[in-house]
């Protein structure tokens, strides 16, 4: 069994973003970036699962411009025994990764697509489940778990109500929530390892899919401001403020 | 112009948040259609219909659509969606899982979680985990728009008569199967919609002293969540989590307890109309955002704030 997993290069989850003044977006320039964390999670269920020997391949993808490859770098050094990246400079949305993404899926023929369930900087949540729609493949979102049967998964889904549990067919993708597993970090041997893993660069102008935005980005601004609160000294002090200032109980 | 708006229901009630995406959708355009889909749903589809901003229901019922699986639901909703400019759902998990399938087949590019109408085509969304809001604009021809449910008031529900049709159902997918649903029963407020949110975070120790958050939380009839940090080390299940990739919610009131705040969770509740924060750390992140910290210890903090609430002659329902 073959699992290709999708990696996304985002500014670093511990990062207070900041919007540029002009309004035209997010500041990234001196900014601490790292992979989509959900997606860390993706590539270390599918190591594992090549550890537990039902996969015998790790193929770790990332799109985008040319320092994205060091997602690809990092999946190779946690286990990942082969990297794509495939250029593709400015913004570039969900729709368009994921008829990038199918013709990966069409020329590595993987049995499984594992990616993280949402990235952390459009907070868009829609790829894995638009590129299950382009393949015509059973979809599985949110997984906090993963079991590998013959010609199956059974999958347990974090949902609003609680957890709901669904087999999909192989092959079949899987977008991964944060509790799935714990991810690994690379050694340093690893890191240097990795180096010598094979690293294949595709355009995705070559690819033929028109990837210009459909959405114009017309704004990008701060949320307004909430007022600066006060500090109470004691449990009385709270609940006289909550019942006479604020009303709320 | 007309918006079809796909109903999230449990087959025999509507879930909560389509009222409130009734409203978003109602904003888009009047000419609102409701699409249901589900097994036996009868009643969802009546109460639907009186629902007045309501225009007209469309009905797909057969057991394939018992349990809502997307590679259903899919093709059921493209059939019924040639006659529209928009699709949209709401955006908590059903939505979420079901609208971007729906958008790859009719080639467009989805605008996720907007929190606000402002014309047709162009709408306010977080990104960011709500660290800055984004004002976009759709080209596609025909639209899939997901909605945050808490940042729109739910629609009223009687005194509407809209129109009721059926409709066929679609080609059955056997990509996939339903196995389990482990729901956790609770006769307390549901998260998303309660006045009243109490959550805990790492700072609680265990699962076992949730017991201190579950007693003010009866007093004042509100609902319990929780930072991820909580649910992760296994002291409240995952459908209490508060933040970026759990629930929004937008309570009147919010008391965070022993939650140091990270971005990712204040993404979930930093809307609401008054925070509390009570944390023994006075430098926590969480204080930026509370109307009235309490830097205190919380096991002694929430015995007392129990004893101050029980001295109050009434508290609001």
């Amino acid at each position: 069994m073959k699992i290709l997993v999708a990696v996304k290069r985002v500014i670093d989850y511990n990062v207070q973003v900041r919007v540029k003044e002009d309004g035209t977006g997010i500041v990234t320039d001196n900014v601490k970036m790292s992979t989509n964390p959900p997606d860390d999670n993706a590539i270390e269920e599918a190591v594992k699962i090549k550890e537990s020997g039902k996969a015998k391949e790790v193929v770790a993808v990332t799109i985008g411009e040319d320092k994205a490859q060091e997602t690809v770098r990092k999946a190779l050094a946690v286990g990942a025994d082969k990297g794509i990246h495939v250029k593709v400079d400015g913004i570039i949305e969900p729709l368009a990764v994921s008829k990038i993404l199918q013709k990966i899926v069409e020329k590595e023929k993987p049995d499984l697509v594992f990616m993280g369930k949402q990235a952390i900087d459009d907070d868009c949540n829609q790829t894995g489940q638009m590129l299950a729609a382009l393949l015509n493949w059973p979809q599985a979102t949110f997984a906090s778990k993963i079991e590998v049967k013959d010609k199956s998964l059974e999958v347990t889904r974090e949902v609003d109500e609680g957890l709901e549990t669904i087999e999909t067919n192989i092959p079949s993708i899987v977008t991964c929530d944060l509790r799935l597993n714990e991810p690994r970090y690379a050694s340093l041997p690893n890191i240097m390892k990795a180096k010598k893993k094979p690293l294949e660069q595709i355009n995705a102008s070559d690819l033929g899919i028109d990837t210009k935005p459909r959405i114009e980005q017309i704004k990008v601004e701060e949320p307004p401001k909430r007022k600066a609160g006060i500090k109470v000294s004691n449990v009385e002090e709270l609940v006289q403020k909550l019942k006479n200032e604020a009303k709320v109980i | 112009m007309s918006v079809l708006l796909i109903a999230e229901h449990n087959n025999k009630e509507i879930k909560p948040f389509t009222l409130n995406a009734i409203t978003a959708a109602s904003q888009i355009d009047q000419d609102l259609h409701v699409l249901v889909i589900g097994h036996s749903c009868e009643l969802v589809v009546k109460s639907i219909s009186e629902v007045p901003n309501v225009k007209k229901v469309i009905h797909v019922d057969d057991e394939i659509y018992e349990n809502f699986l997307p590679e259903n639901f899919t093709p059921a909703v493209i059939k019924n969606s040639k006659n529209y400019s928009h699709i949209v759902c709401s955006a908590n998990t059903f939505g979420k899982n079901l609208m971007p399938r729906i958008a790859a087949l009719l080639d467009t590019s989805q605008v996720s979680d907007i929190i606000k109408v402002i014309s047709a085509d162009t709408f306010l969304r977080p990104i960011y985990a709500g660290n800055a809001f984004a004002t976009v604009k759709s080209t596609d021809v025909k639209k899939c728009i997901t909605i945050r449910p808490t940042s729109f008031d739910p629609a009223t529900t009687t005194g509407g008569t809209a129109e009721i049709v059926k409709a066929e159902k679609s080609e059955v997918s056997n990509l996939t199967k339903f196995i389990k649903r482990e729901e956790v029963k609770s006769d307390r407020p549901e998260l998303g919609t309660a006045r009243v949110v109490i959550s805990g975070g790492r700072g609680m120790g265990s699962g076992d002293n949730f017991k201190l958050i579950t007693a003010i939380a009866d007093k004042l009839n509100a609902a319990i969540g929780a930072s991820r940090a909580a649910v992760d080390a296994g002291y409240i299940t995952n459908d209490h989590q508060v933040g970026q990739t759990g629930k929004v919610v937008v309570p009147d009131l919010y008391i965070a307890v022993g939650i140091s705040g990270a971005i990712q969770h204040l993404a979930g509740m930093k809307e609401s109309k008054i925070i509390v924060a009570i944390n023994k750390d006075g430098e926590a992140p969480i204080f930026s955002v509370a109307d009235y910290g309490l830097e205190a210890d919380l096991f002694e903090a929430l015995p007392q704030l129990l004893e101050e609430l029980n001295k109050l002659n009434t508290i609001q329902k």
